[in-house]
């Protein structure tokens, strides 16, 4: 294997073949269509959310980031965040435990269900609990019998953010821990720890990046989700407005710069999200499950 | 024992030393009941209290047939778009080594990762008449913001990242040896592309674009900026809901949110055959 013309067929090897890869200038116009493609999409959109922030100069980005009502936004996106997350995460080690540990029948059908709520439109997820504790609703009247307030409060916001972002940790954690099979967990218990310790000791620390990968993904949706939220929210302002809903009401008022600066912080999240996502994939690739994305 | 116990009796799970079966799995079904199914089966329940006459007059009001043939008018052609741009930045990624490739393999997820509604402003101050792109095709008679035009461009930012984070990971796995193979039996370039690549990425583009497809027939934040919303015109069927209900009129947003999850699922189920299908005649 000497050769180098044969050599140079190696797969590894950047093969300049005209029937292996393309010709330079049909490689150079590939690449310019899909980057324009990328910058005018996906870039310029992002972009635009800085530059319209800071159009009237940084004095008025700062103001309108220290209005009363925004500060209010922010607080409430924060608290819901703090509450969906955590429920979610619960959830989602529960289930792979469950799905991901034993052989059970009709494991494949609750591994289709808990996908659902990303088939379902995100107006639907906050339409049903409209349609169970509305006024109309199926427990309107009871709720409003105990004075109990779910919707258009922050019950409400919980409840549909928690709806949509519900997959997200379980569907990173279960292909992962497929993958690493009950070897571990079953020396450790060999070994005499119990459930517990098993699970604490051994079975955490394995999937603690997949773990915090599917906590950054719905940490991201649930403190930028906007259908379902608006649905329940009431948009009461200064009381039931997440920072997106708070966006859109600072947008129709022709409060460009208003509506930017809210939007900055979420694109920062955005942003923040992308960079902690690809350092998690560039270091623990192989620690993170095969799913990417979504 | 060599023959398996065939008549031992049904077994609901395999024995397993790892404990915590019943709690976990108990937990995890309370909680889909609780959150998911009890809330949706409702939602199934008070449509179908609406009796047959109602749910008709409602499903075939001109309205609600426009916003519908929108929402999944709209999305199809996105995907589409999405489909073609979206396996050409794959194939990029995945073939040609250029710096800041990384950079740019991130960028696609910012779809995934920007809020909705902060897409949605963004996209229309870009898309109105006089913003960055929005000037540039006034002059030629394009009006993109406040028009169809507008909702399809929306749907194309949200469904990118389906398509590409679907075709990527099987084009990495294309085996260059057998592109050689062809190349030495005298396949040319364009062979090679149709006849060998194509039919080995066209399940996973399948399911890319029925991702692509399924996300923006629901979106509604992204879009309602850029739509304008007109009646019959721009008028996307998640915002009819959301119409519906402003006015207190509970049964025609149950009727119409029950025929959108009615559609996305034979739809599913249609691209499920089409993928199967296409796996059996490329497989």
């Amino acid at each position: 294997m000497a050769d180098p013309e044969i050599k140079s067929y190696e797969p590894h090897h950047e093969s300049q073949s005209a029937a292996v890869t393309e010709s330079l200038p049909v490689r150079l116009l590939l690449m310019a269509v899909a980057f324009a493609f990328l910058v005018i999409f996906v870039l310029l959109p992002l972009i635009i959310v800085f530059h319209e922030a800071l159009a009237k100069g940084l004095g008025a980005y700062t103001e309108s980031l220290s209005n009363p009502d925004t500060r209010s936004a922010i607080r409430l996106t924060l608290l819901v965040a703090a509450i969906a997350v955590p429920l979610n995460v619960v959830f989602g080690i529960s289930a792979a435990w469950a799905i991901a540990k034993f052989e059970f029948k009709g494991k494949a059908f609750l591994t289709t269900l808990i996908d659902l709520p990303f088939s379902v439109s995100p107006v639907i997820s906050g339409l049903v609990y409209v349609l169970l504790f509305g006024a109309q609703g199926l427990l309107g009247e009871w709720l409003k019998a105990h004075g109990i307030q779910i919707l258009f409060a922050v019950p409400g916001i919980v409840l549909a953010t928690v709806f949509v972002t519900f997959p997200f940790v379980a569907r990173e954690l279960i292909p992962l821990m497929q993958e690493q099979g009950n070897g571990d967990e079953e020396a450790a218990l060999s070994l005499g720890a119990n459930g517990w310790q098993t699970f604490w000791y051994v079975t955490l620390p394995n999937v603690k990046w997949g773990l915090l990968y599917g906590v950054l993904l719905c940490n991201a949706r649930s403190m930028g989700e906007f259908g379902a939220v608006s649905v329940v929210s009431g948009h009461i302002r200064g009381l039931t407005n997440t920072m997106p809903l708070h966006v859109e009401i600072l947008y129709n008022e022709y409060n460009a710069v208003g509506a930017f600066a809210v939007a900055s912080l979420l694109a920062g999240l955005a942003l923040v999200t992308l960079v902690l996502k690809t350092l998690l994939e560039m270091r623990y690739g192989a620690e993170i499950a095969a799913t990417r994305g979504h | 024992m060599t023959i398996a116990p065939a008549k031992a009796g049904w077994r609901f799970r395999q024995p397993s030393v790892i404990p915590g079966f019943g709690l976990t799995l108990g937990f995890s079904l309370a909680y889909l009941t609780l959150i998911i199914l009890i809330p949706l089966s409702g939602l199934i329940w008070r449509s179908a209290a609406l009796g047959w006459t109602d749910f008709w007059a409602i499903a075939t009001d001109r309205r609600t047939l426009n916003a519908l043939e929108i929402s999944f008018g709209a999305a199809f052609i996105a995907a589409a778009v999405n489909v073609v741009f979206g396996t050409l930045v794959a194939w990029v990624l995945v073939r040609y080594r250029f710096p800041g490739r990384r950079i740019v393999d991130a960028m696609v997820d910012l779809p995934f990762a920007l809020p909705t509604a902060v897409a949605g402003i963004a996209l229309t101050t870009l898309y109105a008449p006089n913003g960055w792109i929005g000037h540039l095709l006034a002059p030629l008679g394009i009006k993109v913001a406040y028009t169809p035009l507008g909702i399809v461009v929306a749907l194309v930012f949200i469904g990118l990242p389906f398509v590409v984070r679907t075709v990527q990971p099987i084009m990495e796995e294309i085996d260059k040896e057998v592109e050689e193979a062809a190349a030495t039996l005298g396949a040319n370039r364009f062979q090679i592309i149709t006849r060998i690549l194509f039919p080995g990425l066209a399940p996973a583009i399948v399911t890319g674009f029925s991702l692509a497809f399924a996300r923006g027939v629901g979106e509604y934040g992204s879009v309602i900026f850029i739509a304008g919303n007109l009646p019959y015109k721009s008028e996307i069927a998640p915002l009819l809901i959301v119409i519906r209900l402003e006015e207190y009129n509970y049964p025609a947003a149950t009727a119409i949110a029950a025929i959108m999850l009615l559609l996305s699922f034979l739809m599913l189920l249609v691209i499920n055959l089409a993928q199967s299908w296409s796996r059996k005649r490329y497989g």
